[in-house]
C-alpha cells in the first residue's frame, strides 16, 4: 500500500470500520507519520467535544405525549378501517339513498339529532380517517376551478371552494365524506405539514347548533353556518393559524 | 395483524429511537418547531409502514424514514434557500489569518461547535450526525443516506475536514 492508499484509511481506521489486516497496516503507518497522528489527536478531540449534551436534540415530552396520541388515534381508525373500508362504497350508495328518502322526508325542519358533542367526535374522527388512509383527496388539485365541479353530479349542493395559496393556505384537493348522517363535501387544505379539512354541507333554517370552537383529541375545531351551509374545521394545526385561516375563509370574495 | 398488538409491537421496537429521530429532524431542519412537524410525520409515516418493516434494525429504520419526510417536507415547503451543495463548497477559501491553532490544544466550547456544525452543508451535517451523534456504522449510514459504503467514507473525512478547517478559523477568528 502506499502513503496516499494509507492515508485515505485514517478515517475508517477511526472509526473501527478496517478489518484487522488493514488495522494493523495502518497502525505501523502511523508509527512514522506525524501528520497522521496529528490529524487523529485533532478528529479525537472533535470526537470528545461532539459528545456534549448541547449538541443533542431529545424529544421533549410534550411531543412524546403528542405522538403516543397521534399513534393511539391511528389504531383505532385503521381498526375501524377493517370493517368500514371495503363496505364503504356500497353502503355510500344506499346511505344517499337513505338521505334523501327518510332524513328529507322524516326530519326536515326537525332539530337535528346529532348533538354537537357526536358531531365534534365524528368530524375529528373523519378528519383522522382522512390522513391515516391515503384516502385525503378523492380529486388532487390545488385549483378551486377544478375542485368545484368535481362534486357535482356528486352531492345536491355545491361548495364554496376558496383559492387560499397566496395566503398560506394552498388548497390541495377535495373528497366526498360522510358527517351528521350524510354525504358532505370534504376539502383539504395545507399549512406546512399540517393538513386542514373543511367539511361543508347545507344546513338546516334555523341552523341547528351555534358556531363554536374546541379541541378534541388533540384535534382543533371551529364550526359556523354561513350562506345556508354548515362549516367545520378541522386540523392538528395550532388555534391561532387555524383561526387565520377561518377569517379568510369567512371573508367574502 | 392485530392493531393493538402493532401499536404495542411498534412502542416496543420502533419508540424507544424516538430521541435519535428528533435529533437528526432537528440537525436536518436546524429549526424547532419544524423539527416536531418532521418528527410528528414520520412517526405516523413509520407507523403505517410498520407492517412491511421486516428488519432487525428498528433504529436505521426510523432513521431513514425521518430522512425522506425531511425532504418531501422541504419540497412541500419549497425550501430553496438551503445551502449550497458538497461540489461549490469544495472551493478552498483563501485565509490570511495566522495558522489556526490544533483542534487538540483548544477547549472546545459546545455553542461554537454547534454553531460551526449548523453552517456545514446538508450532507456534511446529516453524514456527521449519524456518525458522532448517532453513533451509526458506515453500513448503517449507507442505508440511511442511499449511498455507498465508499461514498459514506470519503464524504465522512471530507465533512470532518471542513468542521475541523472551520473551527479553527473561528477559534483564530474569536482569539486576540
Amino acid at each position: 500500500m502506499n502513503r496516499e492508499e494509507l492515508h485515505a484509511l485514517l478515517h475508517p481506521w477511526f472509526d473501527g470500520e478496517l478489518d484487522a489486516a488493514r488495522s494493523l497496516e495502518f497502525e505501523k503507518h502511523l508509527d512514522d507519520c506525524p501528520s497522521c497522528r496529528q490529524q487523529i489527536e485533532n478528529q479525537q478531540s472533535l470526537r470528545k467535544a461532539l459528545t456534549a449534551p448541547e449538541l443533542y436534540y431529545p424529544a421533549d415530552n410534550a411531543l412524546r405525549r403528542r405522538i403516543s396520541r397521534n399513534l393511539k388515534k391511528a389504531v383505532r381508525t385503521e381498526s375501524r378501517m377493517v370493517s368500514h373500508w371495503f363496505s364503504w362504497n356500497a353502503a355510500a350508495a344506499v346511505v344517499i339513498l337513505a338521505v334523501g328518502i327518510v332524513i328529507g322526508v322524516l326530519l326536515r325542519g326537525v332539530p337535528s339529532s346529532t348533538s354537537s358533542k357526536a358531531l365534534v367526535n365524528e368530524a375529528v374522527a373523519a378528519n383522522v380517517r382522512s390522513l391515516m388512509a391515503n384516502h385525503l383527496t378523492d380529486v388532487l388539485s390545488s385549483d378551486q376551478h377544478t375542485v368545484k365541479p368535481w362534486f357535482d353530479g356528486k352531492l345536491d349542493f355545491s361548495p364554496p371552494v376558496k383559492d387560499l395559496a397566496a395566503q398560506g393556505f394552498p388548497l390541495m384537493g377535495g373528497r366526498l365524506d360522510y358527517l351528521d348522517g350524510r354525504p358532505v363535501a370534504a376539502l383539504v387544505y395545507k399549512r406546512r405539514l399540517h393538513t386542514i379539512n373543511v367539511f361543508v354541507w347545507p344546513a338546516a333554517t334555523p341552523p341547528s347548533l351555534p358556531a363554536g370552537s374546541g379541541s378534541h383529541d388533540g384535534y382543533n375545531v371551529i364550526h359556523w353556518t354561513a350562506t345556508g351551509m354548515n362549516f367545520w374545521v378541522v386540523s392538528d394545526l395550532n388555534t391561532e393559524e387555524l383561526g387565520e385561516f377561518v377569517r379568510l375563509l369567512q371573508s367574502p370574495g | 395483524m392485530d392493531n393493538p398488538d402493532k401499536l404495542r409491537r411498534f412502542e416496543q421496537t420502533v419508540l424507544p429511537h424516538l430521541d435519535a429521530a428528533h435529533n437528526l429532524a432537528r440537525w436536518l431542519t436546524k429549526s424547532a418547531p419544524d423539527a416536531e412537524d418532521v418528527t410528528q410525520e414520520a412517526m405516523l409515516r413509520a407507523f403505517r409502514f410498520f407492517d412491511g418493516f421486516r428488519g432487525s434494525e428498528a433504529r436505521p429504520w426510523l432513521l431513514q424514514i425521518v430522512r425522506n419526510t425531511f425532504y418531501s417536507w422541504r419540497e412541500q415547503n419549497h425550501r430553496l434557500e438551503q445551502s449550497f451543495s458538497v461540489e461549490e463548497e469544495a472551493v478552498e477559501i483563501a485565509d490570511d489569518r495566522p495558522t489556526p491553532p490544533e483542534l487538540h490544544q483548544q477547549d472546545l466550547d459546545a455553542r461554537l461547535l454547534r454553531e460551526t456544525l449548523a453552517t456545514l452543508p446538508d450532507d456534511f451535517r446529516e453524514v456527521l450526525t449519524l456518525r458522532e451523534l448517532e453513533d451509526c456504522s458506515y453500513k448503517e449510514i449507507a442505508a440511511i443516506m442511499n449511498i455507498p459504503m465508499g461514498t459514506v467514507m470519503s464524504r465522512l473525512a471530507r465533512a470532518r475536514q471542513q468542521l475541523e478547517r472551520l473551527l479553527r478559523q473561528r477559534i483564530a477568528g474569536v482569539q486576540p
